[in-house]
């Protein structure tokens, strides 16, 4: 491990230190709620820095498996006994969707521009879809789909054999940020793997790659599926953290994850994460700048599409890796100081200017 | 019975042919060579029979398989190796990286790294560079001893002299040669340059306008 590599793990460590240990002790319960649906979302970034920034598939459509987990967690609560059941079953459906529609779009070839434009037409379909299951006729067993509406009914996790006692806000904060890191983990242990190093090496040279031995087709569609599933868990938690709605897999909602990423710092997993935090804080510290009746002083989404928009021309590698970069001239030009420091006080001193 | 028969061969890029009537044969430990002018098809060649492009007519048939339907993959893991012009190292990969990426893909141990890395002392100072950062020749040296990782019974080569030193250029006559007696290898080798042709090659094809010329000695297929 480099020293790099030591002082990123650190100061994740701390992070996580610091929003399960510093933040539950003196937050309120705003920051509770609010501070679940940030870890949902930003594992929903993480799956797309997962499989955009290391495997270069771009799928514009990664609130559908975030939407499908949230939809499918809720039906499977209301009509099971068991809501941690409930979320497997929403992991693996995410998962499995994820498999189905990654297999035919990589065995078809799919790629590039194309594949971003058949992920976020699924999306949509998925929202259109949803959007008009108003009426009886659209409940499933328990569980109404209720249209425009959601599912305000969504039930909230409770401990294995006590589902009667929903976790409260604070624990569902807890769980989301726990959850966070854990995907966060799962990632950087992936990415180290055989299967990872593969992958990477797909996304830099996908034709050499299968010139040499490698059936790109199934490392793709394994880091697609590992995207679905990880999206899954941010939508569980979404669900639990407010309820499920279209929202989930709305345009808005794809387009919002790709600017977390990119303002983050495509290629990192760390980036993403920041970037959804940030931006989720500024946009809802914008929406509650109130100046009068039912009128924001700015729109959120207007000051996003400038940040994007200044991001790309100004900091093109996103936040994370250009704050690196600066690091790293800091440190180069720290040590050649203290390296011209060091010589010139080894000259004898009748040499010294 | 030969290890490479190529007959009828047609392929190209979209609708647009290059190759036609293609026909040759390799066989075990010969080395043939393919000279042409830019744009006669030499590298299409090479494509499409490592299944980069696919033949829109013909057979393949590799060690007694016809792998003309076949993709990429598949025939690599066949034994036909592919060391295509500009070289595609992984530029973020190291070179010891690079080659055990070869190795895992062919199902090989680690050990042949180490095995190639002898071969070419070359590699030794340069392991854990990366592979975007190596001059031309260091590149050069990496993707044929890469490609051997994946230990191949055919290397498709394609002109593997573009814009290296001539030093270089030595050692790698040299260390191919040295492969052939050592492992039997087989190498379609495809090139401008004369004299490495003339260095290497059993024999000596000539390519004009997507059709392959018969068996032909050196002097009289050479570029003048």
């Amino acid at each position: 491990m480099t020293l790099r590599d030591a002082l990123g793990w650190l100061l994740v460590g701390a992070a996580a230190l610091y929003a399960l240990v510093a933040v539950p002790a003196g937050g309120e319960l705003t920051t509770m709620i609010n501070g679940s649906i940030y870890a949902s979302y930003a594992i929903l970034a993480l799956s797309l820095a997962l499989i955009w920034g290391y495997a270069g598939i771009l799928s514009f459509g990664q609130a559908a498996f975030f939407g499908l987990a949230g939809y499918v967690y809720a039906v499977a609560g209301l009509n099971l006994e068991s809501t941690p059941l409930a979320a497997v079953i929403a992991v693996a459906a995410a998962a499995g969707f994820a498999a189905l529609l990654g297999y035919f779009m990589f065995w078809g070839r799919i790629s590039d521009v194309y594949l971003g434009v058949i992920t976020l037409t699924v999306s949509l379909i998925l929202y259109r879809f949803i959007n008009q299951t108003a009426g009886e006729e659209w409940t499933i067993g328990a569980a109404p789909l209720g249209g425009f509406n959601g599912i305000p009914s969504t039930p909230i996790l409770a401990p294995p054999g006590h589902p009667d006692e929903p976790f409260l806000p604070e624990q569902i904060y807890m769980l989301a940020v726990a959850a966070l890191f854990a995907c966060y983990v799962i990632c950087k242990l992936a990415m180290a793997t055989r299967f990872g190093r593969a992958v990477i090496a797909i996304r830099e040279n996908e034709g050499r790659a299968e010139l040499l031995g490698y059936d790109t087709r199934l490392y793709k569609l394994g880091i697609f599926t590992l995207g679905g599933a990880i999206a899954g868990v941010g939508g569980v938690l979404f669900a639990n953290s407010v309820f499920v709605s279209p929202n989930m897999f709305s345009l808005q909602t794809n387009g919002q994850v790709i600017i977390w990423v990119i303002v983050g710092g495509l290629g990192t997993f760390a980036g993403p994460v920041i970037g959804c935090f940030l931006l989720m804080a500024l946009s809802t510290g914008l929406g509650s700048l109130d100046a009068g009746p039912s009128f924001a002083v700015l729109d959120p989404n207007l000051v996003m599409g400038v940040v994007l928009t200044l991001c790309v021309l100004g900091l093109r590698q996103g936040l994370l890796p250009t704050a690196l970069a600066f690091g790293g001239r800091l440190v180069a030009k720290a040590r050649a100081t203290r390296g011209r420091g060091a010589a010139e006080l080894r000259r004898p001193a009748e040499e010294r200017p | 019975m030969s290890l490479l028969t190529v007959s009828d061969l047609a392929a190209g890029y979209g609708q647009i042919g290059i190759l036609r009537d293609v026909a040759l044969t390799v066989d075990k430990g010969e080395i043939l060579g393919v000279l042409g002018h830019n744009g006669m098809g030499k590298s299409t060649l090479l494509k499409a029979l490592s299944g980069a492009i696919p033949a829109t007519r013909g057979s393949i048939v590799f060690e007694g398989v016809d792998v003309a339907g076949e993709p990429p993959f598949r025939r690599a893991r066949r034994g036909l190796g592919y060391v295509s012009q500009g070289r595609q190292i992984f530029p973020a990969l190291t070179a010891r990286e690079n080659m055990e990426y070869a190795a895992r893909a062919a199902g090989q141990p680690l050990e042949i790294v180490d095995d190639m890395i002898e071969r070419f002392p070359r590699l030794t100072p340069i392991l854990d560079r990366a592979g975007g950062v190596l001059s031309g020749g260091e590149q050069q040296i990496l993707a044929l001893a890469r490609c051997l990782c994946g230990r191949p019974s055919l290397i498709l080569l394609d002109e593997p002299t573009e814009g290296i030193q001539p030093s270089i250029r030595d050692e790698i006559v040299e260390t191919l040669l040295r492969l052939r007696r050592s492992l039997g290898l087989s190498i379609l080798l495809v090139e401008q340059n004369v004299k490495f042709m003339g260095d290497l090659a059993d024999r000596v094809l000539h390519m004009e306008k997507g059709r392959l010329s018969a068996d032909a000695a050196l002097e009289t297929a050479s570029m003048a």
